[in-house]
């Protein structure tokens, strides 16, 4: 016969991979490499976004890894830019994990980098809950969206340390409202930076430099 | 594909939870989800019923929840109140300056197991 013993666990669900993610940034600490996780909705300029910061960021090595469910697209217009990136497929996956993030930096191989811009799955619910290893997370919220997505998601923009509102050269034609914007994501996170971008005119793109320049600095001294 | 993310952490800790105190087969497992956490129960489960196959010791293993309510506290007037009913802004004084004190858990709460004993 068999009997039913109950073990009490009492554990969070996400409390494995928050172990795992301060684990990889110790590891990233170690190598002097300052990683950044980019979140966004799909669509909203992450890649186009990169290829303007191509020539802004020559000073120092960086490198990009793409995270999508499935596809080199992302990797390809980046290599193409000259820019060394790595290709790294959830598998049907809706976000990154530490794990996963590990295993991509090995793929990459790429060691002597000081930053590397994680592009994560574009989606604005489920990367914000797993840490991903990253030193820093930010976010970008294009124009055509809507200025009220901070209200809809609140924990990614409690998640950020930045926040990228891009397409401003568009901002005429849609009822986008600036201080709104910034009142809503200042309500989420109070300490959270913002900056408007043009990543199609470039506006605004050597502020969005300076702030990553700052902190991989910050990190690697 | 929010709440598969979720079952596959859910089904790695408890196989090392398994692994560790020496356990072949796994009949339940008990969650806590928090009122406000964003995760939908009743999808977890269809997730976990496709994605158990793939762990031996969880095969058999059912997925229940629990709901814990979500309450915010006020650091304006010092008082608590259900999130869910009044969400951010304070019922009792209408001041934003509140946090949440209870209601995003997502928790493995307890497992149950089959011990066969041939007494």
């Amino acid at each position: 016969m068999s009997d039913l013993k109950i073990i009490e666990v009492k554990k969070s669900v996400f409390a494995d991979n928050n172990e795992d993610a301060g684990l990889l940034r110790d590891q990233l600490k170690q190598e002097n490499t300052f990683l950044l996780n980019l979140m966004s909705s799909p669509g909203s300029g992450k890649t186009t976004t990169l290829l303007a910061l191509a020539d802004k960021l020559k000073k120092i090595k960086w490198g990009v890894m793409e995270a999508d469910i499935d596809g080199a697209v992302d990797a390809e217009t980046v290599i193409n830019a000259g820019i060394p990136s790595v290709q790294i497929h959830t598998g049907g996956m809706c976000h990154l994990d530490a794990d996963m993030t590990r295993q991509g930096l090995r793929e990459f191989g790429q060691k002597d980098l000081e930053l590397i811009i994680l592009e994560n799955v574009g989606n604005l619910v489920c990367p914000a809950e797993f840490d991903t290893g990253a030193v820093k997370n930010m976010t970008i919220l294009s124009v055509p969206e809507g200025h009220d997505k901070p209200l809809k998601y609140p924990l990614m923009y409690e998640k950020c340390h930045l926040l990228v509102i891009n397409k401003i050269d568009v901002m005429e034609y849609f009822d986008f409202n600036k201080e709104k914007v910034v009142e809503y994501a200042k309500k989420r996170n109070p300490d959270i930076d913002i900056i408007f971008i043009s990543a199609k005119t470039g506006e605004g793109v050597d502020e969005l430099a300076d702030w990553i320049l700052k902190n991989v600095k910050e990190w690697c001294e | 594909m929010h709440e598969l993310g979720i079952v596959t952490y859910v089904a790695k800790s408890v196989s090392k939870i398994a692994d560790e105190n020496d356990i072949q087969k796994i009949a339940e497992v008990t969650l806590q989800i928090g009122e406000v956490s964003g995760i939908v129960g009743e999808y977890l489960i269809d997730c976990w019923n496709y994605f158990r196959k793939n762990y031996t010791v969880l095969t058999d293993a059912t997925l229940q929840y629990e709901t814990l309510s979500a309450v915010t506290y006020c650091e304006e007037c010092g008082k608590e109140y259900e999130t869910v009913q009044y969400g951010r802004i304070c019922p009792n004084c209408g001041s934003e300056k509140t946090y949440l004190l209870t209601g995003n858990e997502c928790m493995i709460k307890e497992l149950k197991i089959c011990e066969v004993s041939f007494t």
